[in-house]
């Protein structure tokens, strides 16, 4: 097998996740579908240190997780507020962005 | 497992680097078998109408995630998919969703027009893309990581982070500590006075004049006293007072009014019937009210006849 | 030592910033530093100029390259001086008269609350001047034109409290911002002309270059000339601007700063020695306004407006010689020089005689001063002396050297402009009389001003508002005051006669400026005899008229020509007629179109956006998932543009 697939998987992943950020409503799962693309990133970014052989992907992929986790904490946070002030977690409620 | 595609085979593909680079039998299948559940897992992610289930399906596609990284000879990486994503994140994730509501099921059903179709057509079409430009390219030589793993991946890694990358890392750092201190501001309430103590607050009810004794129970009158059932007044009417305002704005409240107006209903007329009354001298009100219990109403009659 | 030449300006340039960021903490030390820095400037320019004497005639030119402003390809403007002849005259006069004024103006504002600020302004006038005068491409000359239009600016406006200051102010900035106009075009003109704005760029290629160039350039520089030195038709701020103190009108509004247009003029030589016809009519400019600042001067009772019309007058005397050409040039900046020695000895005297009046300025209320006042009435003597061309005194030989040149100019012209001089020197004479028998001689007037209706006219509001009005008891001003009035009044006396006798001045600036005897229809004598014989009957009639009878206090109703001349001969009348009026026609008429056609094509073209945007607007629904859709598409539409990029 030609680890190429692992970059198929990758970009398959990845298109679920983005899917998933479009169709659904509620906030967290919105949420975990972006976590859900920065993971097949990450998978794409591992594939593809070990195609150049040397170990910088990785490094990417590391600083992936470092700022999922933070946005992981400000999001959730976010999420958190919203729900009190509107009692609800639907991305629709927020439709604010219109006059 | 075994995520050994190692030194060995690396400088086969250095020897003879324009043949096809090929991974080992068993990586072979360990990938065909955890992707096709890392993709179901995905989409389970996507579909599944409550929250917990989509936050369940992800936390194993990211294990298996982490499987691959380890087979790809990303064993730091592997280890802190684990321990970092399905460890810390996915659990701040479920205990979000157990702060909102782990009940709420969303409902799938499409509120903006053609969103989902064009979602669908969207997520083809570039799928499709990626996938038609990653066979595009030549990706035949695959150097491997022996070379680079040589001192140990950790290591490797390590010896990247502090020197090459240490500016990237010093800022990460800083954005962790923003991101820490931004949650605090987001959910932070600021206290503007000082508590109250008890005696303020039992003062204060007091002169207020309202709701001097403890606030009632649920479930009082009603046929459940569990604590998302509204206790009744003495008119059948459910009463605000005696549930939690957090499941009230949740939509989590079960109204079990009707019901129990049926139930009184139908007890009156059993013992009516008993005492040999005749019917039809119940008011307008209670006419108007029972239109749902009637049947039921018939049911006792039957039964009692 | 070219390498001083930035010191020049930077000496008073740190004064001002010193002065006005500094704080109260200054106030009390803030005049000295003013003087001491100026007169730094000073020590340098006469350092320079020994230094200079010692070259040949030919290499006296200096120049100091700072640093390049703009380097941008194809256009570059460095911040480099030029020191000359003609720039080092300036800078004797700057440096020299400045630090003189400033001297006079510790004693003058030592009662101000703000001096200190007064004295920030006066060096950052005097800073920026420098750069005018020493700038080697004409950006810098502009970066230096506007800066002493803001020290003038804020000078005029000094004592802003007073509504007629701050409207002074505003005045002098807007007429000359019409003249920065023209100097900005006529920059923008060379650069597309001649791809640079060095002073060697351009007066190189000016040979080169089209007659009608060079004359539509010349006209623009005539324009910012007109607006600095205010000549007609941007004349009318000047008056006006004797708002400001006395110091700051000597300064600026008499010695230096007005005549910054000579100076353009003249540094500009090449480009108007190529274009006759922006020579003729800098002559028409220089001679009109000769004329009528000199009507003006003999009709105003207010002694600083009086003197402002001389001011302007003179000044066109320089501007007609300027126009003259090559047979011009150095009799022009000669003038200046003696002009600036006399004209600010003469409006510090009258600053004298209003500081020992209490801020009286209408000379009708002044009189038989010369018993309180000796000095000033001796140093302002021979200011008048100097100025109505007393034989030997300075404005003798620079004033009938410039008769001489208008005569020799030949044809019909010259013998219009010869006697436009003429003219201009009897009447010169004739108010300048005027001025000096009201002001020392006859009776003493001020006796009963503490009775005197408050609305006589021309009187300064100023007198009014301190509520001085306690009878006036005049005395001589202290000697920080009258001895740089002595100075200029020697300047006055020896200028005239240490350039003219041998052309020692010709033959300093010839190198620069060029020069050529043209053929004058009457001879050297004769012109001499006809102004002197002027200048007897202008001062006679003077006599006759002020120094026979007694003055009345309140001014006669006088003859329609005084009225107008009174009211600056309308000239705020007819820019209120022609400009304010014709401005409020054409905007109305544009309004007009612009409601009709301009309105109905972006009306029609908004109705349809309108329509347009009525339409998509519906896709913008507010939910932030749909605009993650519009992202997404977005992405994928880049990801198969550039993997079709790659393809191809």
């Amino acid at each position: 097998m030609n680890p190429v697939y692992y970059l198929y998987l990758a970009s398959l992943l990845f298109t679920i996740g983005a899917a998933g950020v479009l169709i659904r409503r509620n906030a967290i799962v919105v949420f975990m579908c972006v976590e859900l693309m920065l993971n097949a990133c990450n998978l794409a970014f591992v594939a593809f240190s070990r195609l150049h052989g040397n170990l910088d992907g990785q490094i990417i992929a590391f600083f992936t997780m470092v700022v999922a986790a933070a946005e992981v904490v400000v999001g959730l946070a976010i999420i958190v507020s919203m729900f009190r002030a509107r009692h609800s977690a639907s991305v629709d409620d927020a439709s604010l962005m219109k006059l | 497992m075994s995520p050994l595609h190692p030194g060995g085979l690396d400088s086969a593909a250095a020897l003879a680097a324009s043949t096809a680079y090929h991974t080992s039998t068993g990586e072979a299948v360990q990938f065909w078998i955890l992707g096709v559940v890392a993709v179901i897992g995905a989409l389970c992610t996507v579909l599944m109408r409550k929250a917990v289930h989509s936050a369940l399906c992800l936390a194993g596609t990211m294990i298996i995630l982490a499987v691959f990284y380890l087979a790809n000879g990303a064993y730091f990486l592997g280890i802190v998919q684990i321990v970092v994503y399905t460890g810390a994140i996915m659990m701040l994730f479920l205990f979000v969703v157990m702060l909102v509501g782990v009940t709420a099921a969303d409902s799938l059903k499409e509120t903006i027009a053609g969103q989902r179709w064009l979602a669908a057509l969207c997520g083809v079409g570039f799928g499709i893309l990626l996938i038609a430009g990653i066979a595009n390219a030549s990706l035949r030589s695959w150097n491997g990581l022996g070379r680079a793993n040589a001192a140990g991946n950790p290591q490797g890694l390590a010896a990247l982070i502090f020197t090459k990358y240490v500016f990237a890392f010093e800022l990460t750092g800083a954005l962790l500590i923003t991101a820490a201190v931004g949650a605090m501001v987001l959910t932070h309430r600021e206290r503007t006075e000082r508590a109250k103590s008890q005696r303020e607050q039992s003062e204060e009810r007091i002169r207020a004049g309202r709701q001097l004794p403890p606030l009632p129970a649920p479930g009082v009158y009603a046929r459940h006293n569990a604590v998302d059932i509204a206790g009744l007044l003495p008119d059948g009417t459910p009463s605000d007072l005696t549930v939690n305002k957090t499941l009230k704005g949740r939509g989590q409240i079960r109204d079990v009014s009707q019901e129990a107006i049926a139930d009184l209903r139908a007890l009156e007329q059993r013992s009516e019937s008993r005492l040999g009354r005749e019917r039809g001298e119940g008011t307008g009100k209670e006419r108007r009210a029972d239109d749902d219990a009637r049947e039921e109403r018939g049911k006792e009659e039957g039964v009692t006849r | 030592m070219d390498n001083l030449i930035a010191l020049l300006i930077a000496a008073p340039l740190l004064g001002a910033a010193v002065l006005l960021c500094g704080g109260r903490a200054l106030d009390r030390v803030g005049p000295l530093v003013g003087t001491v820095l100026s007169g730094a400037s000073f020590v340098i320019g006469a350092v320079l100029f020994a230094d200079m004497l010692g070259k040949g005639a030919g290499d006296r030119t200096m120049t100091q390259h700072l640093f390049a402003w703009v380097p941008v390809a194809g256009f570059k403007a460095d911040v480099g001086f030029q020191l000359d002849q003609l720039s080092m005259t300036f800078v004797l006069l700057i440096s020299g008269v400045g630090t003189l004024i400033h001297i006079y103006s510790i004693g003058y504002m030592a009662h101000d609350e703000r001096r200190r600020r007064f004295f920030g302004y006066l060096n950052l006038f005097v800073a920026a001047m420098l750069l005018l005068v020493l700038a080697s491409n004409y950006l810098l000359l502009y970066m230096g034109w506007e800066g002493v239009g803001l020290a003038s600016y804020l000078l005029i406006g000094f004592w802003q409290h007073k509504p007629s200051a701050a409207t002074a102010a505003k005045k002098a900035f807007l007429v000359n911002r019409v003249g920065d106009m023209g100097l900005s075009i006529a920059i923008m003109l060379m650069f597309t002309t001649f791809g640079t704005f060095s002073f060697g760029g351009v007066f190189g290629a000016a040979h080169g270059a089209t007659e009608g160039k060079l004359t539509a350039i010349s006209l623009m520089l005539l324009l910012a000339a007109c607006g600095k030195s205010a000549q007609v038709p941007l004349q009318s701020w000047l008056g006006d601007a004797m708002e400001g103190p006395t110091p700051v009108s000597a300064l600026i509004h008499a010695a230096t700063m007005v005549t910054a247009g000579v100076y353009l003029i003249t540094r500009s030589a090449d480009l108007f020695n190529g274009a006759p016809t922006a020579q003729l009519a800098v002559v028409v400019v220089g001679g009109v306004t000769l004329l009528f600042g000199a009507i003006v001067g003999c009709a105003k009772d207010d002694i600083k407006k009086s003197l402002a019309g001389s001011t302007m007058s003179q000044i066109g005397y320089m501007i007609l010689a300027a126009g003259l050409g090559p047979i011009g040039y150095v009799f022009a900046i000669m003038h200046l020089v003696t002009h600036g020695f006399f004209k600010a000895g003469l409006f510090l005297g009258a600053g004298s005689v209003m500081h020992g009046m209490n801020d009286e300025v209408d000379m009708r209320k002044y009189g038989g001063l010369r018993k309180y006042m000796p000095v000033t009435f001796v140093t302002f003597g021979l200011g008048y002396l100097a100025i109505i061309g007393f034989p030997g005194l300075s404005g003798f030989f620079s004033k009938d050297k410039i008769v001489e040149a208008a005569f020799a100019k030949g044809g019909t012209e010259g013998w219009i402009l010869g006697a436009v001089t003429l003219l201009g020197a009897a009447i010169t004479a004739y108010y300048m009389t005027r001025m000096m028998l009201m002001t020392f001689f006859g009776e003493e007037r001020w006796r009963n001003t503490a009775t005197a209706s408050p609305d006589a006219p021309d009187v300064e509001p100023a007198a009014e508002e301190r509520g001085r009005h306690a009878e006036p008891h005049p005395h001589e001003s202290p000697s920080v005051m009258t001895i740089p009035m002595i100075v200029l009044a020697i300047g006055s006396v020896g200028a005239g006669a240490f350039f003219g006798v041998g052309d020692r001045f010709l033959r300093w600036l010839e190198p620069v400026t060029g020069h050529s005897e043209g053929n004058s229809p009457v001879s050297a004598g004769v012109v001499t005899a006809a102004t002197l014989v002027l200048l007897v009957v202008g001062a006679g009639i003077a006599y006759l008229q002020y120094g026979r009878r007694p003055v009345p206090a309140r001014a006669p109703r006088g003859s329609l020509l005084t009225r107008a001349a009174r009211r600056d001969l309308l000239q705020d009348d007819f820019n209120h007629v022609v400009l304010v009026r014709g401005g409020e026609h054409l905007t109305r008429s544009l309004v007009y179109v612009d409601h009709t056609v301009v309105d109905g094509v972006v009306n029609g073209t908004a109705a349809s956006f309108g329509g347009l945007s009525g339409r998509l607007r519906k896709l913008q629904n507010g939910y932030a998932r749909s605009y993650a859709l519009s992202m997404f598409g977005g992405t994928a539409v880049i990801v198969a543009a550039t993997l079709l990029m790659r393809a191809v």
